[in-house]
């Protein structure tokens, strides 16, 4: 784990060393990846422009849920994002060079080509905390602080724990990132709005089948204090740190046996 | 060959198996599995030291038998120790002791300058900086590389990475060099530079070398044993030579005479082509060409002349038409 956190740190600093020799590039696309996601955020903004809330919720609400769910997927796209390019590296043969290396290969794989601009939708996302807090009418005391840390946190490890199963999956199918993308992007599409404009049946689908609404959506809603739509006892609010532990055990199980798997036939 | 005492070779295959699980479409909607033995039970040990050259059509076995060697593969079945090791269960240990090129495929970074990858390679294998200076102003003096070091990769030609390759997989003093066709695409000059630099790693830190090659020479220059494999078997292990003899592989005499003739007539070799002037002879490749040049010379009116070496896949086809089955050592 020491170790792999390691090689990772070295990896991903040779990768934003390689960036520098393109710094105008780097700038330009560091913008773009926050103007891009500033642009879902315009579109809710557009909304409020012309309804009082939305699913009863108010705009500072939804900049709430909005910001957790962009820092926590901005977290994880900036760490395990890189997976995704795992499919290339197992069609051109690639990955082979990373094997006969001294060094864990998730933490290889996970800090290749190591993209620093995605700091842009972490950056853009923390500016709209900010606004969401000072905006919202809430108390800010102690407890309600930690939940907020924590779900950022928790949240981000979910999202983890999809990009590393998604990892898995492209041992099996070398194009999968699509599919792992649906739950990552689109998922943080869909935690952007509040859980009251969905259907009752996909609610229950991200609670307890991918558990995408521990990202944000139960943890939010007891800091806003709000009920959850499918009316869950309270403690379940501040489980997102154990499914989030449970998300990535499952991934790294996942992983181990995918590489396992590659190992014994190739490809 | 040297009988395998316990312990002592680095390298000690014993019925190495590969088989691979393809699933196949017949049908529209029916799938078949099948099984591709990769690696059929190869046996050879490989003793510190050594330099051997591992050869073999296309789809042979050969890479498949490398990966399972550095542990990225794991074996079907036999038994695989290499410097002591299991490779598939110990591989990062063993990656510690083993370096790998891959000839086409460069794993220097791109966008920076050579030096850069050389400090990813110390961190990562935790080189001690002492240690590390010594191994990379050897590399440096004996590969040419100090008016490189600070060049991005990315403006290196072929020859030049392929050196900056070499010099990676050698910082952290691997007991084994593993070469995936070290030459391929490389100029007459790079290649002379790659073979001589290989040559005296080998006669000077005793690094024991394996390498695949399509070309004849760099086994001729720098292997004193070569392996053949074929349809996952070892076809052949024992010295070059012995190669050609069992091959009966010939080379071949390219003639341009001064006008267009009938096919010459020479004792000591037959005339396989005739294009206008240009006569094709070919002869035995363990024959001395001079004495064949001397009597056409004598016979013909000769403007120029080159010589062809046999190709390996020649050698491989026509140790097969002539049925022949492994070398001194193979089971």
């Amino acid at each position: 784990m020491v170790e792999g956190i390691r090689i990772y740190g070295l990896i991903a600093a040779m990768w934003v060393r390689s960036l520098m020799a393109y710094r105008l590039s780097f700038a330009l696309t560091t913008l773009g990846s926050a103007a891009g996601s500033f642009l879902d955020y315009v579109a809710i903004l557009i909304m409020f422009a012309h309804v009082e809330a939305l699913g009863g919720f108010s705009v500072a609400e939804v900049a709430l849920l909005y910001a957790t769910t962009s820092v926590s997927l901005g977290l994880a796209e900036l760490l395990l994002g890189n997976l995704s390019g795992l499919g290339r590296r197992i069609r051109d043969g690639t990955l082979d060079a990373l094997l006969v290396r001294p060094a864990p290969l998730f933490a290889q794989v996970a800090a290749d080509r190591f993209q620093l601009r995605r700091i842009g939708r972490i950056g853009q996302g923390l500016g709209v905390l900010v606004w969401a807090v000072t905006r919202l009418d809430l108390d800010w005391t102690v407890g309600r602080v930690l939940l907020l840390v924590t779900t950022v946190v928790a949240g981000a490890a979910i999202f983890c724990g999809i990009y590393t199963a998604g990892g898995a999956f492209q041992f099996v199918a070398q194009d999968a990132a699509e599919v792992q993308s649906s739950f990552t992007y689109g998922g943080n599409t869909l935690l952007q709005y509040p859980p009251t404009i969905f259907a009752r049946e996909l609610v229950r689908g991200v609670t307890f089948v991918v558990p995408l609404a521990f990202v944000n959506w139960l943890p939010t809603l007891r800091l806003l204090g709000r009920d959850d739509p499918l009316g869950l006892p309270g403690w379940v609010d501040f489980m997102s740190p154990v499914v989030a532990a449970v998300v990535c055990g499952i991934g790294a199980l996942l992983w181990r046996a995918a590489v396992r798997s590659y190992r014994s036939t190739g490809s | 060959m040297a009988e395998p005492d316990d312990g002592g070779a680095l390298i000690e295959l014993v019925g190495l198996e590969k088989v691979f699980e393809v699933r196949r479409r017949v049908g529209r909607l029916r799938r078949a599995r099948e099984s591709v033995r990769a690696v059929d039970g190869i046996s050879f040990t490989v003793e510190r030291g050594e330099m051997v050259g591992y050869i073999g059509p296309n789809g042979a076995g050969k890479s498949t038998t490398i990966k399972m060697l550095t542990g990225i593969l794991t074996p079907s079945g036999g038994r695989l120790r290499v410097a002591g090791l299991d490779p598939a269960r110990e591989r990062t240990r063993l990656a510690r002791r083993i370096g790998v090129v891959f000839g086409q495929r460069t794993t220097l970074w791109w966008d920076l300058p050579l030096r850069d990858s050389y400090g990813l390679v110390r961190r990562m294998y935790r080189v001690e900086e002492a240690r590390f200076r010594r191994n990379l102003g050897r590399c440096v003096e004996l590969l040419d590389l100090g008016a490189l070091l600070d060049v991005p990769v990315r403006q290196l030609s072929l020859g030049q990475r392929m050196r900056g390759d070499i010099a990676a997989a050698l910082l952290h003093d691997p007991d084994v060099l593993y070469l995936d066709e070290p030459t391929i695409g490389l100029d007459v000059i790079s290649k002379a530079k790659v073979r001589g630099f290989l040559r005296d790693l080998n006669a000077e830190r005793g690094t024991t070398v394996l390498l695949t090659t399509h070309d004849l020479t760099d086994i001729e220059q720098l292997c004193r044993r070569v392996m053949v494999i074929d349809h996952g078997q070892l076809m052949y292990d024992g010295p070059l030579s012995g190669l050609h003899e069992i091959g009966e592989s010939e080379r071949t005499l390219v003639v341009d005479l001064e006008r267009e003739l009938p096919p010459i007539e020479v004792e000591g070799a037959r005339t396989v082509r005739v294009e206008g002037p240009r006569q094709w002879l070919a002869f035995p490749a363990a024959a001395s060409a001079a004495p064949l040049v001397a009597r056409v010379a004598e016979g013909y009116p000769l403007v120029d002349l080159s010589l062809r070496e046999p190709d390996i896949e020649d050698v491989i086809a026509r140790m097969y038409a002539l049925g022949a089955t492994g070398g001194e050592g193979v089971g």
